[in-house]
């Protein structure tokens, strides 16, 4: 019987099985931040354990809200800087060289395929469009990788979706991954693993596979996968040069991760998207999906472009594309947040900085900021956001807030009319 | 903290409770668990529930429906529990960070069936619950006025041992 990439990730990391179904792997990465892991470096003190596994596999950053913008948030940031600087981790981010955590640490080529990671934070699935397996965890788990480089799993299952066709103009991962969402609902794969395959998933780009990855957590996934390709060898070669003769040798590597074409799976859902309109979500659930024809005209108060989801310099430029010479409507506020300085730097360069605001964009240093309403754009009671990011509870962006969710066109389009509106209108 | 997992039960009639519900973001700023004890469930909007309430100052069991805790994997969402004296939830599900949380901080988040699930929603009619739970027969016994109903659960052996153990970073610590 073959395996499925998740079950070879698995397989060649077993540390442990204690009890049956219980599964301890050993850690290639573990990523940190300074929102969930302050409090797992003062329990490790408080237990005189004040240890690191392994200064190289651990990467941390400060991204949530930064620079500091209080007291309490200042002593998150200097909780976590100490301590990396107390362990002397080789990769900690801090203000002038940091930006959001699932943008920043696959542009510096930590993520491989194969590996195994965990982060004290939800989207660490969006690292499986690597072909790891990634996942997301709390404070405890974050705290027993920080010292010990393991982590506990059951074993999930793998749904399988095969996305077939070609995504229509101004159509993107985003609209694909909502798509998705609408159709698992919030908890369809719960304790499983989503492993994206077909056509579409080839044709794309790595920033669009950790945007589609980014959200399998919304789907209840423990992680996203991809199977990686030569794009993956490309967007990695400048990390891994060094390590593999070749491009070819190096895919010819990661093969080995490849599901075998007898793997089994939970299920397989077969979606051409060929047809899929640009989306959007309503309500309080990520899953609550319409196209934005069917919202068209809904007001907004704010525009936020960034985040871990579409923060990323594609996501900007598509953005920038249909801004590009006009201003935004006067009943908005528009704030870019571009993910990582090198986004940032790469946006000015190519006029982009100079596109958003000229057309009235607020552009903020790279931030987490608004997206979990912490600093930089929090909303008012009954005030309303057209965002790219990946989460709309209620109060996700401030208390009485509400989040609607698209790409990053469909929020330039928005911003332009100040009125939710599909971008194949602009 | 030694846990406890009997006590006067909250009903929280909903699915897909999420942990931006369970403690808004912006008290993630806290760097102790107790800081967070007054926040529990604030931005919870649900009929009859009152987040000042009586009744969940003196919960010490969640009972609801399926879901519970999706969203964000901090684990502020477990701890506001704990600092509130809420150290068991039972649920039809849960989105696995939370769940394994709960576990990993000694606390038990128990799995019952919709209908048993049900059950306890309709013995709530008979007035205020009070659940025990028994761990090594693994059975909860529900008693609400007149009424006493007894309710089987399953509880791998995995996370039976954290609950012994008091914790992930306990067990793990002995062992790797
Ligand atoms: S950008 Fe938003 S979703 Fe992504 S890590 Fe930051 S707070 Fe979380």
């Amino acid at each position: 019987m073959g395996k499925t990439i998740a079950e070879k990730i698995f397989a060649a990391h077993l540390r442990d099985e204690p009890f049956p179904g219980a599964k301890v792997l050993s850690l290639d990465r573990v990523l940190c931040h300074e929102i969930t892991t302050p409090v797992a470096i003062a329990d490790l003190e408080a237990r005189g354990k004040d240890r690191v596994f392994d200064r190289t596999k651990i990467k941390a950053v400060i991204d949530h809200v930064t620079p500091a913008k209080d007291s309490k948030t200042a002593l998150q940031a200097k909780m976590l800087r100490d301590w990396a600087r107390r362990h002397e981790i080789t990769d900690f981010f801090d203000v002038g060289h940091n930006g959001v955590c699932h943008a920043i640490f696959p542009e510096k080529g930590y993520i491989r395929p194969g590996f195994t990671v965990i982060m004290g934070d939800s989207h660490t699935c969006t690292h499986g469009a690597f072909g790891a397996f990634a996942a997301g965890v709390g404070t405890t788990d974050l705290e027993v990788g920080i010292l010990k480089g393991v982590c506990a799993f059951r074993e999930p299952a793998t749904i399988r979706i095969n996305l077939t066709g070609t995504l229509a103009p101004k159509v993107y991962a985003k609209d694909v991954i909502l798509f998705v969402i609408g159709q698992l609902g919030v908890n369809g794969a719960t304790d499983r693993v989503i492993e994206f395959r077909g056509p579409v998933i080839e044709a794309m780009s790595m920033e669009s596979r950790m945007t589609l990855c980014n959200m399998a957590i919304e789907a209840g996934g423990t992680s996203g996968i991809c199977l990686p390709d030569m794009t993956t060898v490309d967007y990695l070669w400048p990390f891994i040069s060094g390590e593999f003769a070749s491009r070819e040798a190096a895919l010819a590597d990661y093969k080995q991760w490849w599901s075998d074409d007898d793997a089994v799976y939970e299920k397989t859902l077969d979606f051409d998207i060929s047809a899929l309109e640009p989306m959007v979500t309503f309500g309080f659930k990520p899953d609550c999906v319409k196209p934005v024809r069917e919202m068209a005209g809904a007001p907004v108060d704010q525009i936020y472009i960034g985040t871990c989801t579409n923060g990323r310099i594609e996501d900007l430029r598509e953005a920038a594309a249909i801004l590009k010479g006009k201003t935004i409507s006067a009943n908005v506020r528009g704030i870019v947040s571009p993910a990582t300085p090198k986004i940032f730097q790469q946006a000015m360069q190519e006029g982009i900085i100079d596109i958003f605001m000229s057309a009235g964009f607020c552009v903020t240093n790279p931030t987490c900021g608004a997206c979990l309403g912490m600093s930089n754009g929090v909303l008012a009671e009954g005030e309303v956001c057209a965002s790219t990011s990946n989460r709309n509870f209620n109060g996700r962006m401030g208390k009485g807030g509400m989040v609607h969710l698209m790409s990053p066109a469909t929020a330039a389009a928005t911003a332009l009319t100040g009125v939710l509106t599909d971008p194949r209108t602009i | 903290m030694k846990k406890h997992f009997t006590g006067p039960a909250i009903f929280l009639d909903r699915s897909d409770i999420n942990t931006d519900e369970i403690i808004p973001a912006k008290y993630l700023t806290e760097v102790t668990k107790d800081a967070l004890k007054p926040y529990i469930l604030e931005d919870l909007k649900l009929e009859g529930f009152d987040p000042n309430g009586a009744t969940l100052k003196n919960a010490r069991v969640v009972i609801t429906r399926a879901n519970f805790g999706c969203g964000s994997s901090r684990e502020h969402a477990p701890w506001v529990f704990e600092v509130n004296n809420i150290h068991t939830i039972i649920a039809e599900s849960y989105a696995r960070i939370f769940r394994q949380n709960m576990f990993n901080g000694g606390m038990l988040a128990i799995e019952l069936p919709k209908e048993e699930i049900e059950r306890l929603f309709i013995l709530k009619s008979q007035g205020d619950v009070e659940v025990a739970v028994d761990l090594d027969k693994q059975v909860i016994t529900a008693a609400a006025g007149q009424q006493c109903i007894e309710i089987p659960f399953e509880l791998s052996p995995f996370d039976k041992a954290l609950v012994a153990a008091g914790g992930w970073v306990d067990f793990a610590d002995a062992r790797y």
